[in-house]
């Protein structure tokens, strides 16, 4: 298994932490579906966040706090060095908004932030599209782990280029790959563990769900059997079709 | 002589006082700012009793209680009942099948009938649920109308800094967030509303516009004036309201009924509403103080049955479904 930055995390899920119910609600989702991740957004929130943020603190696992909001690369870099005083980790996720209606990301900002936050010491997590390209300039920049888009945040849509993830997988044997936004559906976590990526990250899907404490554990078993199957080595997919019994000695024309 | 000191007059304050005298008990009432006004958060409230459309998020234990607000208020201040309409923008209506899955008390509407419902609208919207059985009010009407009806038994809202430590007796502590040293997981979660005046617009209940990133609702009030609201972030910062804040909830204004834009902006504010980490209020007994708090945002939908509750407990020692054990 690939860690995370010299982490191994127990479980292949990453939760996000906004949007849910209630603070309860969202302690039992994580506390049920045993993510090892909970990322946290601090841009809206500011210095006013720290009541919600000792909240997910006290959730006790690995915090992987996000620049999400931000529109530029100079806002990403205050944000991560705000989180890395406040919950006292090196860990970003970094996400630089290239489209305030599709939350596209911007590879150009993304880029150069993320040069700038490993330059800084940063253990970056960088939220990119799946272009092979920007995932290189990436990694050449010193980030050890890729978090490509399934589909855009919040949509639900799942994984939208199932071919340009498989592409990323096998560019980047090494690299520890995440799936990150655009889950709607436990199908589409396992699909992505299928692929052999290492984890999935999602939120919405589960804060937003009618019961978000078993959709939560529905992802993280879904997430399993992905890693599993993966681990396991699947069947090529064929054209033909292969019978189980063979048809030698029936009476066919 | 007091046989209770209540400490803090916004809306569960007043109404606890309101449902000590129904008991028979003399309820002493201490504010540090006095009367309700700006200070407090149940002044920046939208007054929606809205059991149903909350249940979309809220715990059942809200819902249940919240469907009696309406007709307690009703006994203290006028209310209208003409229920809720859940609109959405036609690119988002898929929310309005989740909406309808999470709650209950709703029937679809189409465009006629929502013509009918809510002829300033003008036909713009096509699809929508009709929640027949809500209410609303005008809460700083009605704060003022408690605090009448308070005087005339003989009640004052006394100005004065007060702990429910230094009191005598029996102590109902409805301070809100300021009892956060008393109650650690009590915290604060960030709100923002915008008054605006139209005397284009005629709204007859409050609209609820569904959206993905920026839901709104919009609360008519006397004068031609509408409350919009609210924002919901997991922050104790009291200033002001956000550029940010304004932009999304005027947009989603402008996208309910553009006439919007041309209407005045009254008022904007911002404060902080007092929430426990199950966004459920509680009563919490410790001693001789009860602590009646974490009203999130169903103050004005779940003051009646709290201090109900809250006095029920001090003339009988009855413990209501309210009541949290630490």
């Amino acid at each position: 298994m690939r860690d995370f930055y010299g982490v191994r995390l127990a479980t292949p899920m990453m939760l996000g932490t906004a949007r849910y119910p209630s603070p309860a609600v969202m302690a039992a989702a994580f506390r049920d579906s045993g993510a090892s991740v909970a990322t946290v957004s601090l841009r809206r929130e500011g210095e006013g966040g720290r009541a919600f943020w000792d909240i997910v603190r006290a959730l006790g696992i690995h915090v992987l706090p996000n620049t999400a909001g931000c529109h530029s690369a100079r806002e990403a870099i205050t944000t991560a060095r705000m989180a890395r005083e406040y919950f006292e980790t090196d860990w970003i996720k970094l996400e630089v908004i290239g489209d305030a209606d599709t939350l596209h990301p911007d590879p150009f900002g993304l880029l150069e932030a993320a040069e700038a936050l490993c330059a800084d010491g940063f253990k970056v997590f960088p939220y990119t599209t799946e272009d092979q390209v920007l995932a290189q300039r990436l990694v050449d920049a010193g980030c050890r782990v890729l978090m490509p888009w399934g589909s855009p945040i919040g949509s639900g849509q799942g994984l939208n280029n199932p071919h340009g993830l498989r592409t990323l997988r096998a560019a980047f044997p090494d690299i520890p790959l995440v799936v990150d936004a655009g889950l709607g559906l436990p199908s589409h976590a396992a699909q992505a563990m299928e692929m052999g990526y290492d984890a999935v990250l999602l939120n919405t899907a589960v804060a937003e769900a009618r019961d978000p404490v078993a959709m939560a554990r529905a992802f993280a078993l879904a997430a399993q059997a992905g890693a599993i199957a993966s681990s396991a080595g699947p069947m090529p997919a064929r054209d033909m079709a292969q019978p189980s019994t063979p048809v030698i000695g029936r009476a066919w024309l | 002589m007091a046989d209770v000191t209540i400490i803090g007059a916004g809306v569960v304050g007043l109404w606890t006082a309101w449902a000590l005298l129904a008991q028979g008990l003399t309820p002493r009432l201490i504010d540090r700012e006095g009367a309700p006004g700006p200070h407090g958060c149940s002044w920046w409230a939208g007054g929606m009793l809205a059991p149903d459309c909350e249940g979309a998020l809220a715990e059942p234990l809200v819902v249940a209680h919240g469907r009696s607000a309406a007709s307690a208020w009703a006994r203290v201040t006028d209310v209208t009942e003409r229920g809720t309409l859940v609109l959405a923008p036609e690119r988002d209506r898929v929310e309005l099948d989740a909406f309808a899955d999470r709650t209950l008390g709703h029937e679809p509407v189409d465009g006629p009938e929502i013509m009918r419902l809510e002829p300033g609208l003008e036909g713009r919207h096509r699809r929508g649920l009709f929640f027949r059985d809500e209410a609303h009010i005008a809460p700083r009407r009605a704060l003022a109308d408690l605090v009448a009806r308070l005087a005339d038994k003989g009640v004052e809202i006394e100005r004065a800094q007060a702990r429910p430590e230094d009191m005598a007796g029996p102590v109902i502590d409805c301070r809100g967030l300021a009892a956060r040293d008393a109650l650690d997981t009590l915290r604060g979660v960030r709100g923002e509303m915008i008054v605006l005046r139209s005397t284009e617009i005629v709204l007859r209940r409050p609209i609820r516009l569904l959206h993905p990133r920026h839901p709104l609702y919009v609360v008519p009030r006397p004068g031609g004036t509408f409350m919009l609201g609210a924002t919901q972030i997991e922050s104790t910062d009291r200033s002001g309201v956000t550029a940010r804040a304004a932009l999304e909830l005027l947009s989603s204004a402008y996208a309910l009924d553009p006439r919007f834009a041309e209407a005045e902006i009254v008022e904007m504010g911002a404060d902080l509403r007092p929430a426990f980490p199950d966004n459920v209020p509680r009563i919490v007994r410790r001693g001789r103080v009860l602590h009646v708090n974490g009203l999130f945002r169903h103050g004005y939908l779940m003051a009646p049955a709290l201090a109900r509750q809250a006095a029920a407990y001090l003339a009988d020692g009855h413990k209501g479904d309210l009541f949290h054990e630490d």
